[in-house]
């Protein structure tokens, strides 16, 4: 089926580095000067065929400059990269008939015609068979509930509409890997679940490898195994999901329902913080971190102090979790 | 939740950035800050005034060599000889850049296009004479990198005669802000069009080309035969380039300067208010449409 | 699983999928029958007034530079004919810095045919035909107002001047696009020799200062679209720079033209993927 093993990964980065020059006002009315501003910095990892992988990082982190490496609009300042085992820049044209890329703030449709002539134009610009162009733009407008929408100049596409109209465009030549650069935003959640079910089929039925940028947790959630932190150019995690909200250490709360009103259990023996105090004290929210202390130790350090009524405990939310490798960077 | 106390200085190191004055300013103090705003954001653009320098005078070199043997070959060039007709030509690629005839669309164009427009209509200030502070405030920086060197390097290659009474400078000083005035609310008046139109930019082409000719861009407006002269003077555009021409080459002089200074200010007058008359229909259209 | 071998199958040939972009440009046109009528009409007054640019200096002048009237009609007719079909061609390619700053460009990385030829097959502008109709008219007129020696090789060289002359403000609009990836703020800067080009072109190169003569005689050389084959039709001696056999010359001038857009194209395109450093 392969023309390569199977066993070369589809996406395969090495020390990956970019920068750019930027010319800032240094307050001085004349002179500018130069500074280089290090997008990607040494970056590597290796996606195998027929994963999902999440890829995410707060805005400016390197993400789209890295997109941009992998499907050959960017030259690496140095490092490797090979995608489907191409040279990305050098191989473009090739490369191009082999993956599929969605923007999700860009366009690839073509504005003042109906949608089903820029699938017809795609298909002639991968030069598909005409039969079986026809097969698999019926079968994606079917899956993605298209079919209302056809005769639609594309300007008229609300942003869901669009945006599978755009997922379909990229999929119409059939591609191995499939970049989506933050392709929920502004979607609704309908339109959002839709979406990730199509890309869960397409994945199961053609072994289709999927790469997806996203700030939206839940599309990491229901769509990828595995999870790419990257921040200031450099990936700071890799690995899975339930592993990411581990390794950052956030806190897990406890939140006790005391007997009475009782003082703010601000001082606990075992680091815990004090988040919140309601009805005088009756309810509190502490915080912990699970590397210092357990569940149990701090129970027991609040009955110590208190009668205990009630008790539960509340996870870290992903959000969270990200939200704290972001800030932590600052 | 967590004292950010280091965000907060951050902030206010920023916020003493930002100068509010003590008291509120006069309405005409308003439109000069527009005016220095436009201004500073033009002076960002140096690459692109040069771009435009260098393009007039790729142009000027052209018409120069042309027009001079023009004036050589004909026995009368509608009176012009070397040195005025150098002036004219100058002169004209000078005023280019501040007319902003050939330039990109105004912002106006745009915001009217996207609907961002409905935001200017929100503002206590009018919206038709902020555009125009703006707009001159750019003008203005345009003088020095365009303008002037315009002028400075016709002499020194083609060679042009100037005026030297200094009431010739001064009018012509007058006659050139009414003309980049006029300009600008000729090209506030056509962005307009597109409350009502779609895609105005063939619009605007033909406005480019159109309205450069009849200004007297190529050819003095004095040279056109009677019939086409008649169709000129029936618009303002001889009053945006042919007028400050002449009073700054000092061709008309005296009375018949004074005359077509006012002649300007009639133009402004009444292009301004048609500005205005489509302004109003098109906010009303933005009311009824929608954004 | 799926049927990836049969979907290797390549259709068509390898000009597919530029007919397919070009046609569709063509049915949008027609689509917005008003909005397209009202460009057709722009286009053709713009055509008119160019040319009143041009005839009213003559009708002042009687002869300019060695030409009459008529012969105007001739210089209008062949540089004019020959820009305004190069814009229908590629007239599109100066929206290319509107599309670096939005970040549209990226899309076409994304397909597999070269960049240069997406571009200039993106879009066909049919209402610059009305301007290209109004400058074969005056071509036409100036044609049978002169006296021309007929015969085959007034015929070829009228022939061979415009199709060398359409390519080469062709390349003039391609080397212009190439240089839009270092200028981006200084766009304009390129009208200088486009749109600067086709002014000169219009214009009796006898009367240019020898810099200029050898600016749009030789490095931009859009004399040869217009005055050198004007002069060798009429018969009538050159300048000694530009003399008139060399009208035979202008397929060169494309061509040197095309070298040059080769090089801008080839070195605009590097510095945006960052190869330049």
């Amino acid at each position: 089926m392969d023309e390569h093993s199977s066993a070369e990964p589809i996406i395969d980065i090495d020390d990956l580095t970019r920068q750019f020059t930027v010319y800032r006002k240094n307050g001085s009315r004349w002179r500018r000067h130069r500074d280089t501003i290090t997008a990607v910095d040494r970056m590597s990892f290796r996606i195998e065929r027929g994963s999902a992988v999440g890829y995410i990082g707060a805005n400016g982190a390197g993400k789209s400059t890295t997109i941009k490496m992998l499907t050959g609009i960017l030259v690496p300042t140095t490092g490797s990269v090979r995608t489907c085992g191409l040279e990305p820049v050098r191989q473009r044209r090739e490369l191009a008939a082999r993956i599929g890329v969605v923007f999700g703030q860009r366009s690839q449709l073509w504005w003042d015609l109906p949608l089903h002539e820029s699938f017809s134009i795609l298909a002639a610009i991968h030069r598909l068979d005409p039969d079986i162009a026809d097969k698999r733009t019926h079968e994606l407008v079917e899956q993605l509930e298209m079919a209302d929408t056809l005769d639609t100049p594309v300007r008229q596409l609300s942003l869901g509409q669009r945006m599978r109209a755009e997922v379909a465009a990229a999929l119409l030549h059939s591609p191995e890997l499939v970049i989506l650069d933050e392709p929920t935003i502004g979607l609704d959640v309908l339109s959002k679940q839709r979406l990730r079910e199509f890309l869960r089929a397409e994945r199961i039925e053609r072994g289709t490898t999927l790469l997806l940028t996203t700030h939206d947790m839940g599309d990491i959630e229901r769509l990828c195994d595995r999870v790419l932190v990257v921040d200031h150019g450099r990936l700071v995690y890799d690995g899975s999901l339930a592993g990411l909200g581990a390794t950052v250490g956030a806190r897990r709360v406890l939140v006790v329902d005391l007997a009475a009103p009782t003082p703010d259990l601000d001082d606990l023996p075992c680091g815990a913080q004090l988040l919140s105090s309601e009805a005088g004290g009756m309810r509190q929210r502490l915080a912990f971190d699970a590397e210092h202390t357990t569940a149990a130790a701090l129970l027991a350090a609040v009955s110590d102090r208190a009668q205990v009524r009630d008790l539960s405990i509340e996870e870290p939310g992903i959000e969270d979790v990200v939200r704290r490798i972001y800030e932590s960077a600052r | 939740m967590r004292g950010d106390a280091e965000g907060d200085g951050r902030v206010a190191l920023a916020m003493r950035r930002c100068v509010f004055r003590r008291r509120t300013p006069s309405t005409f103090g308003v439109y000069w800050k527009l005016a220095r705003a436009g201004f500073k954001r033009q002076a960002q653009y140096k690459l692109a005034m040069f771009a435009g320098l260098f393009t007039n005078c790729v142009f000027g070199f052209v018409r120069a060599a042309v027009m001079v043997a023009a004036v050589r070959a004909a026995g009368d060039f509608g009176g012009y000889d070397e040195g005025t007709i150098g002036a004219y030509v100058w002169l004209s690629q000078a005023l280019l850049g501040a007319t902003q005839f050939m330039g990109p669309p105004i912002d106006l164009v745009d915001r009217i296009k996207s609907g961002d427009v409905a935001i200017d209509f929100l503002r206590p200030v009018d919206v038709q004479l902020s555009y125009l502070a703006t707009d001159m405030g750019r003008a203005a920086c345009t003088f020095l990198p365009r303008g002037v060197p315009s002028i400075v390097i016709g002499a020194a290659t083609f060679g042009l005669s100037m005026p030297t009474t200094p009431v010739a400078y001064l009018l012509g000083l007058i006659s050139v802000l009414l003309a980049v005035a006029l300009s600008f609310l000729c090209l506030f008046a056509v962005a307009l069009i597109g409350f009502w139109v779609v895609e105005i930019r063939g619009i605007r082409v033909l406005y480019q080309i159109v309205g450069t000719f009849l200004a007297g861009l190529f050819v003095p407006v004095h040279m056109f035969p009677d019939w086409l002269r008649t169709i000129a003077l029936a618009t303002p555009f001889p009053s945006i380039l042919q007028s400050p021409i002449d009073t700054l080459s000092g061709r008309v002089a005296g009375m018949d300067a004074l005359l077509t200074v006012a002649a300007q200010g009639f133009w402004v007058l009444v292009i301004g208010l048609l500005g205005r008359v489509l302004l109003r229909a098109g906010q009303r259209r933005l009311e009824v449409q929608g954004g | 699983m799926a049927e990836p071998d049969s979907a290797r199958i390549v259709a068509g040939t390898w000009f597919t999928p530029y007919l397919a972009v070009l046609r569709s440009r063509v049915k949008a046109q027609q689509v917005y029958r008003l909005s397209f009528a009202t460009e057709v009409f722009s286009a053709f007054l713009i055509g008119l007034v160019e040319f009143a640019e041009v005839w009213v200096i003559f009708h002042n002048v009687g002869t300019l530079g060695g030409l009459d009237t008529n012969a105007a009609l001739l210089l209008f007719g062949l540089s004019n004919t020959s820009f305004a079909l190069a814009q229908v061609l590629v007239g599109h390619l100066d929206s290319l810095p509107a599309m670096i700053r939005m970040g549209t460009l990226d899309a076409y990385h994304l397909r597999p045919q070269p960049l240069l030829l997406q571009l200039i097959t993106s879009d066909i502008s049919l209402r610059r035909l009305a301007r290209a109709a109004v400058a074969v008219i005056v071509l036409g007129v100036g044609l049978w107002r002169n006296e021309i020696d007929w015969g085959i090789a007034p015929v070829t060289l009228i022939v061979i001047t415009l199709i060398s002359g359409i390519a080469l403000f062709c390349g003039l609009f391609v080397c212009a696009a190439g240089l839009q990836f270092f200028l981006i703020d200084g766009a304009e800067l390129t009208n200088s020799f486009t749109y600067g080009g086709s002014f000169a072109a219009m214009q009796p190169a006898s009367v240019f200062p020898a810099p200029l003569k050898l600016l749009f005689g030789f490095a931009i050389p859009v004399a040869f679209t217009a005055y050198v084959p004007t002069i060798a039709l009429l018969g009538l001696p050159g300048p000694p720079l530009l003399p008139a056999w060399s009208a035979w010359l202008t397929p060169v001038a494309a061509a040197w033209v095309w070298l040059l857009a080769f090089a801008a194209w080839r070195i605009g395109t590097r510095h945006y993927q960052g190869g330049g450093g």
